[in-house]
C-alpha cells in the first residue's frame, strides 16, 4: 500500500487535542438529560405503542414529566413510583400521571428511604432484563453475520428510498442481488426534526421512508431471507440522528440493524438542532450503539457540500478526530467508527483527482482500524448521466486505490431523482468492475516523495492540527459558533430542541448509564 | 416551417437511445418483449436491443436503439425565458447605485417540508456558487437567508417586516411533485393575505424552469446551474421597472 510520510507525533497530538475537546463537552453532558434520552429509557423499559391520537406513549409520558418539572429525576424513577402505586398499564398512566404530578406531586404519598431503594431496585431488574434482551439480539445478528460473511471491502453501500417500506423491500432485494452489501433506507425528508418517532409500517413519505421500529423489522426480516438465498449477509443501516437520535439507536439495536448514521455534530450544523441537545443525545445513543456493537457512519462528508472541498478539506479531518474522541467516551471502539469523508472537489479543477487521492489516503492512514465510509460526488453532479457515470468511476478508482472500507455507491442519476432500479444496477456494475480490475493496485504503487499528493495530504493534516488547537482554545461549542465546520455558525442556545434539555437532579435515576457496557471483543 | 427529428449518425435518421427495466426475468422472451414494446407499442423502427441484463432475478434491464418517424416544427416552439442580460457583480452594483439609488431587499428560503438549503445558500450566501458571489456580497443588496422548512406565514411576515422587494423560494425535493404543491401554496397564501403584488416572487431549483414558475404563479423561475449574478441582474431590472411605475419607499443607500 502506498504510504504518505505522515508525522505520527502530529497525529498523536491531534488525538490528544480532540480528547480534551471531547472531555469538556462530556462534562456538560454528564450533568444533563433530554426529553429524547428519557423517552429512550422508557422504551428500553418496555413502554411501546401509541395513545389515542397516534402519539407514542413514551412522548406523552415524558411531556407530562417535563411540563411538571419532574424530568430531572429521570423517567425511570417516575415509572418506578407509578408501579409502586399499582399503576402498571402504560396507557392508563398517560391519563393518571398529570393528576399525580399536579401541584408539585403533593398527592403522591412520601417515600421512606427503604421504599425509594426498593423502587430503584425494581426498575434496575427490569433494566437488566432489557439490556440482556439487546445482547441476545446482538448475538443473533452477529451469528448470522459470522455464518454467512459480509463479503470483501470496499463494502458496497446502496440507498433505497421509495417512501413505501414494502416497495423498499423489493428494491433492496434487487440491489442485493446485483451485489450490494449494505442497504440504507433513506428517511422521509424532515424526519430529523420530528420530536417523536412515527409508529408502525408506513407507505407514504417524501424523499424517503419514515424510520419506524416496524419498518426496521420488516426490512431486516426481508434481508435475512435474501441473505440466506444469496449465501452472503446483507447489512442494514438507518439514521440515528435528529431530535430522536437515542430512540432510533434503541430501535435499531432491538431490530438487529448493523449500522447507523450517527454523528456528534451533523444535526447542529445541517439541521439547526440545538448543540447542547445534540451532544447529550449523541452520547446516550452511542452508549446503546457501543453495547450493540453497531457500526456508526459519521457525516463529515456533508461539510464539503456547503464549504469548498479544497479550502476546507482539513475541517473533515479535524471533525473526524472529535467524533472519534466523543465516541470513545461513550464506549465505542475503533472498529465501530465508520468516519465519513467525500469525493467532492470540483472535478474540473486541474489535479482534482490527485487531491481526492491525497485526502482519502491520509484519512486511511490516520484511522487505520476504522471502517471508513467514503461518499461519492454529489455537489458537482449534473443531469448528464453519462458524464456522471464517468465521474463516479473515478470515485470508484479512488476508493479501491486507498482501501476504503465502506463505499457509498455513486449513482449517475444523483442530481435527478432517487435512483431507479436500473440506475443502481449500472452503478453497482461499475463498482464491481473497478474494484475487481484494480483490486491490488494499492499494493503496486507509491506516491512520489515530495510530490503533489504528498504535499496536499501533509497540508491537510497541518491545517487540521491548527484547527484542533483553535477548537481546544475556545471550546467546541464556541468554535461551532464561529463557523469552524461546514462554514455554518450555530449559537449555543439556538436551534431546535433546546427546550428539551434538562439538568439532572442529584437523585437522577437512569439505570442504563451503568448497565449499557460494550460487549467483550469478538 | 422547419421540421426536425433526432440526429444520430446522419440527418433525419431519428435515432434514439433508450434504457428501461421490465419486471420480468431476463431471457429470450424478455428480449423479444422489449423489442416488441418499442417497435409495436411505441411505434419505432429499426429496433436493436443492444443489451439485456438481469438487474435482479425478476427485473430485466435493456439498452435499446431505435429510430423514430416523429418530427417536430422547431419554428412553432416558443418558450418564455428570463431575458435580462447578466450584468455581473459590478454591473449590477452600478445599476443599483446609478439608477435605483436604494438597496434591493430580498428574503429567501425553502418553505414546506423540504429541508434542503443548498439552492438558497448558493444564491444568497456570501460565497455564492461556482465562483459567482452570492447576494449577501453585493453592496446594493440586503439579503436574508431564512433557511428551510419555513411556514408560509413566517416567510411572508419576514418579507413584510424587512420591506422586501422580492421573495426567493428554493425547492429541491420533487418526490410526487411536492415542490409544486409547496410553491403554489406560498403564492395562494400571499394572495389570501393581499400580499401577492407587493413582492417579486422568484422560484428556483434543480427541477424547475421559468415556464413552470410562471405556471405556478411566480414572476420568474431559475433552473439548475443558475448563478447568483443572473438572479441579481433580473432583480435589478425588475425592481427598477416597478419603481418607475409605482415608486415605493425603500432603504436608501
Amino acid at each position: 500500500m502506498p504510504t504518505l510520510p505522515v508525522d505520527e507525533a502530529k497525529v498523536a497530538e491531534c488525538r490528544q487535542l480532540a480528547a480534551r475537546i471531547a472531555r469538556q463537552v462530556q462534562d456538560y453532558i454528564d450533568q444533563h438529560t433530554t426529553v429524547a434520552v428519557e423517552r429512550t429509557v422508557l422504551r428500553l423499559l418496555g413502554i411501546d405503542g401509541v395513545g389515542d391520537h397516534g402519539a407514542p406513549l413514551a412522548n406523552l409520558l415524558v411531556e407530562t414529566l417535563h411540563k411538571e418539572g419532574a424530568l430531572g429525576q429521570g423517567a425511570a424513577y417516575w415509572l418506578g413510583r407509578c408501579f409502586r402505586l399499582g399503576l402498571d398499564n402504560p396507557k392508563a398512566l398517560v391519563s393518571s400521571l398529570p393528576r399525580l404530578l399536579a401541584d408539585g406531586g403533593k398527592q403522591l404519598p412520601p417515600l421512606t428511604p427503604a421504599e425509594d431503594a426498593a423502587l430503584r431496585a425494581d426498575i434496575q431488574r427490569m433494566a437488566v432484563d432489557a439490556v440482556e434482551e439487546l445482547s441476545r439480539r446482538r448475538e443473533k445478528r452477529d451469528a448470522l453475520r459470522q455464518k454467512l460473511g459480509v463479503g470483501e471491502d470496499p463494502q458496497k453501500y446502496i440507498i433505497v428510498a421509495t417512501g413505501n417500506i414494502y416497495e423498499d423491500v423489493e428494491q433492496a432485494r434487487a440491489a442485493a442481488q446485483a451485489g450490494a452489501q449494505i442497504i440504507a433506507v433513506i428517511r422521509s425528508t424532515a424526519q430529523s426534526l420530528l420530536d417523536y418517532v412515527p409508529h408502525g409500517a408506513t407507505t407514504e413519505g417524501f424523499g424517503g421512508t419514515y424510520a419506524t421500529q416496524e419498518n426496521f423489522r420488516i426490512m431486516r426480516e426481508a434481508l435475512d431471507d435474501e441473505s440466506q438465498r444469496l449465501g452472503r449477509y446483507i447489512q442494514l443501516t438507518n439514521y440515528s440522528s435528529g431530535l430522536c437520535m437515542p430512540e432510533i439507536a434503541f430501535m435499531a439495536a432491538h431490530e438487529r440493524l448493523d449500522m447507523l448514521l450517527n454523528d456528534s455534530m451533523y444535526g447542529i450544523l445541517f439541521r439547526d438542532i440545538n448543540m447542547r441537545r445534540t451532544f447529550i443525545d449523541q452520547y446516550f445513543s452511542r452508549r446503546i450503539i457501543a453495547a450493540s456493537r453497531i457500526i456508526i457512519n459519521t457525516g463529515e462528508d456533508n461539510y464539503l457540500t456547503t464549504a469548498d472541498a479544497v479550502d476546507q478539506g482539513h475541517t473533515v479531518l479535524a471533525s473526524q478526530f472529535i467524533n472519534e474522541a466523543l465516541a470513545h467516551l461513550a464506549g465505542c471502539v475503533d472498529s465501530q467508527l465508520g468516519l465519513g469523508h467525500a469525493h467532492e472537489i470540483n472535478p474540473w479543477v486541474e489535479d482534482s483527482w490527485l487531491m481526492e487521492l491525497a485526502q482519502a489516503q491520509l484519512i486511511r492512514q490516520v484511522f487505520p482500524r476504522h471502517p471508513l465510509k467514503f461518499m461519492p460526488p454529489t455537489k458537482h453532479m449534473t443531469g448528464d448521466i453519462f458524464w456522471s457515470h464517468v465521474y463516479d468511476a473515478m470515485f470508484n478508482l479512488a476508493t479501491v486505490t486507498t482501501k476504503q472500507t465502506i463505499q457509498l455507491v455513486g449513482v449517475m442519476t444523483e442530481a435527478m431523482h432517487t435512483p431507479l432500479l436500473m440506475d443502481r444496477y449500472c452503478a453497482l456494475k461499475s463498482v464491481n468492475y473497478i474494484s475487481g480490475a484494480a483490486k491490488h493496485l494499492a499494493d503496486e504503487i507509491q506516491f512520489t516523495p515530495g510530490g503533489r499528493i504528498e504535499k496536499r495530504a501533509l497540508q491537510v493534516l497541518d491545517h487540521a492540527h491548527e484547527t484542533l488547537k483553535h477548537v481546544d482554545d475556545v471550546g467546541l461549542m464556541d468554535a461551532i459558533g464561529e463557523g469552524v465546520f461546514a462554514d455554518t455558525k450555530r449559537r449555543v442556545d439556538g436551534g431546535k430542541g433546546h427546550e428539551g434539555v434538562v439538568v439532572r437532579e442529584k437523585n437522577y435515576f437512569n439505570p442504563f448509564l451503568d448497565l449499557l457496557r460494550p460487549p467483550p471483543a469478538p | 416551417m422547419k421540421r426536425i427529428r433526432p440526429y444520430g449518425d446522419r440527418t433525419d435518421d431519428g435515432v434514439i437511445q433508450l434504457t428501461f427495466t421490465l419486471p420480468i426475468p431476463a431471457g429470450p422472451r424478455a428480449r423479444e418483449t422489449a423489442r416488441l414494446f418499442v417497435e409495436r407499442e411505441m411505434g419505432m423502427k429499426d429496433v436493436k436491443v443492444a443489451a439485456m441484463e438481469a438487474a435482479s432475478r425478476t427485473h430485466a434491464y435493456f439498452v435499446v436503439y431505435a429510430s423514430t418517424t416523429a418530427s417536430i416544427d422547431y419554428d412553432a416552439v416558443q418558450v418564455p425565458v428570463v431575458d435580462t442580460p447578466n450584468y455581473g457583480f459590478s454591473g449590477v452594483n452600478e445599476r443599483i447605485q446609478g439608477e435605483l439609488k436604494r438597496h434591493i431587499v430580498v428574503v429567501g428560503g425553502n418553505n414546506g417540508f423540504d429541508s434542503h438549503t443548498v439552492g438558497i445558500d448558493a444564491i444568497i450566501n456570501m460565497k455564492g456558487f461556482a465562483g459567482d458571489y452570492g447576494l449577501e456580497r453585493y453592496p446594493g443588496f440586503r439579503a436574508f437567508n431564512l433557511g428551510a422548512q419555513l411556514k408560509d406565514d413566517e416567510f411572508l411576515d419576514r418579507a413584510v417586516e424587512v420591506h422586501a422587494d422580492a421573495i426567493l423560494v428554493s425547492k429541491v425535493v420533487t418526490q410526487r411533485d411536492i415542490h409544486k404543491e409547496d410553491a403554489r401554496g406560498l403564492i395562494e397564501r400571499a394572495k389570501a393575505r393581499g400580499l401577492r403584488d407587493r413582492f417579486i416572487f422568484i422560484l428556483g431549483g434543480p427541477r424547475l424552469s421559468h415556464k413552470e414558475a410562471l405556471e405556478l404563479g411566480y414572476d420568474a423561475g431559475f433552473g439548475p446551474g443558475t448563478k447568483p449574478s443572473e438572479v441579481a441582474s433580473y432583480l435589478v431590472d425588475e425592481v427598477i421597472k416597478r419603481s418607475k411605475s409605482h415608486p415605493a419607499a425603500g432603504s436608501g443607500l
